[in-house]
């Protein structure tokens, strides 16, 4: 069993977990990675994608994240989540809003920069929601 | 003298006023509970936002710092985000925020300052309106939501992508308690680094970045920005429940108070009123 740490995830409307865990799986903006007890110190922006904690008894939560920023620090591990929806609370309407925003998000780009931006989140929001909808039935 | 029937039409009108300022006082103390939920709820957020900032300020200066983290160079043009209710019948708590901004933009046109204005909040709009600098004017809305937070990041980052403002303040209303709210003004840009932030011990370990320190720094600084305003939005919001529930507890007993002076009066003059019918029919049949 691995050693445990401090997990915080935060949205601006609140607090939204503050626990200690074994392992938190981050959708980093440059790839997956994975924070167990000791991590170096790290920071990094994320993308739209789905957080993984394990929780000291073993069980997996996913919760969908829209971007943020990640810090790992000796103290634990903080997200700074934009918003943080749990895996469970994800209803199709919520979905819906999120690829509805992305999408007008490419629609309003001005630049072609701005537009490969916005079409990457579109294409991360709508993978994240696929993976958390195909584990959603074997629940 | 007022008439009888007069006195009691003014003691029915005070009983309606008292019956509208008791409601509202009722309607504020059960929103204020919910407000000040959720500012509080909005706390960490913003604390770890500042702190993650500290961190990473203090290994970022010079050339490559972003412009919101070290300003323009200038401090010429300067934009005073002020941010009140929508609504009044809350006391002062409006006005002092205004007032709080106000000796601020006066100081800066006394200094030779350009200075602009932008309001959230329809009372600040109006209250405001006589400078005739405003830029912008957005309304609060009902609950403080992250969407007229964002618009209004949006267009200050605007002015300022632009060119046209240095410096960015933002002045709302904290609030500490029921009975305390202070009028705050906090500098958006350049952004303010909390020293206050504790630095963390790394013991011996150095922060990896990822993609770099100025890549996220730049998309941080943008956010702090947005989540400044809310918080205040939400600051002002449980605020101004707390000053109205305060300013509507004090109407509803002053209220009180004019009705029994009302209604000693009125009943004094009715006693006059049967005292002198009554002398007047017993020296009627006297005279008999």
């Amino acid at each position: 069993m691995a050693e445990a740490f401090k997990f915080e995830l935060v949205s601006p409307a609140r607090l939204v977990l503050s626990e200690v865990v074994d392992q938190v799986v981050v959708p980093g903006a440059e790839g997956y990675f994975t924070v167990l007890k000791g991590h170096a110190p790290f920071m990094s922006t994320i993308r739209p994608g789905v957080l993984q904690v394990t929780s000291q008894s073993g069980k997996v939560a996913k919760i969908f994240v829209a971007g943020g920023f990640a810090d790992v620090s000796p103290a634990g591990l903080t997200v700074l989540a934009e918003q943080a929806i749990a895996a469970e609370e994800l209803s199709a309407e919520v979905i819906a809003k999120q690829v509805a925003d992305a999408e007008a998000g490419v629609a309003s780009a001005k630049s072609d920069e701005a537009k490969r931006v916005a079409q990457e989140k579109l294409d991360h929001v709508k993978e994240a929601i696929a993976e958390i909808s195909a584990t959603g039935d074997d629940r | 003298m007022a008439s009888l029937k007069e006195m009691r039409n003014r003691i029915g009108s005070v009983k309606a006023t008292q019956k509208i300022t008791k409601a509202l006082q009722m309607v504020a103390a059960a929103k204020l509970r919910r407000s000040q939920d959720a500012a509080q709820n909005a706390r960490p957020y913003a604390e770890r936002m500042a702190s993650v900032i500290a961190n990473l300020a203090a290994g970022v200066s010079g050339e490559g710092a972003p412009r919101l983290l070290v300003g323009t160079g200038s401090e010429q043009r300067h934009l005073i985000v002020v941010a009140t209710s929508d609504r009044g019948l809350a006391g002062g708590f409006n006005s002092s925020i205004v007032r709080a901004a106000r000796e601020r933009i006066g100081r800066l046109i006394n200094e030779g300052k350009d200075v602009r204005i932008l309001t959230v909040g329809r009372k600040a709009r109006d209250q405001l309106k006589r400078y005739d600098r405003s830029v912008a004017a957005f309304e609060a809305g009902g609950n403080p939501s992250l969407a007229v937070a964002e618009e209004v990041a949006a267009k200050i980052r605007e002015l300022f992508d632009a060119g046209d403002v240095d410096v960015v303040t933002l002045f709302f209303s904290k609030f500490q308690s029921v009975v305390i709210q202070t009028p705050t003004g906090v500098q958006l840009i350049p952004a303010e680094v909390k020293t206050a932030a504790k630095p963390i011990d790394l013991k011996g370990a150095v922060y990896e970045y990822e993609p770099d320190e100025e890549t996220i720094l730049e998309e941080l600084l943008p956010r702090n920005i947005t989540t400044q305003l809310f918080s205040a939005m939400l600051e002002n919001q449980a605020g101004f429940y707390a000053a109205q529930m305060t300013a509507m507890d004090n109407a509803t007993r002053n209220a009180g108070d004019m009705i029994s002076a009302l209604t000693l009066q009125y009943n004094r003059s009715r006693q006059a009123q049967i005292t002198k019918e009554l002398i007047e029919i017993i020296s009627g049949a006297e005279a008999l």
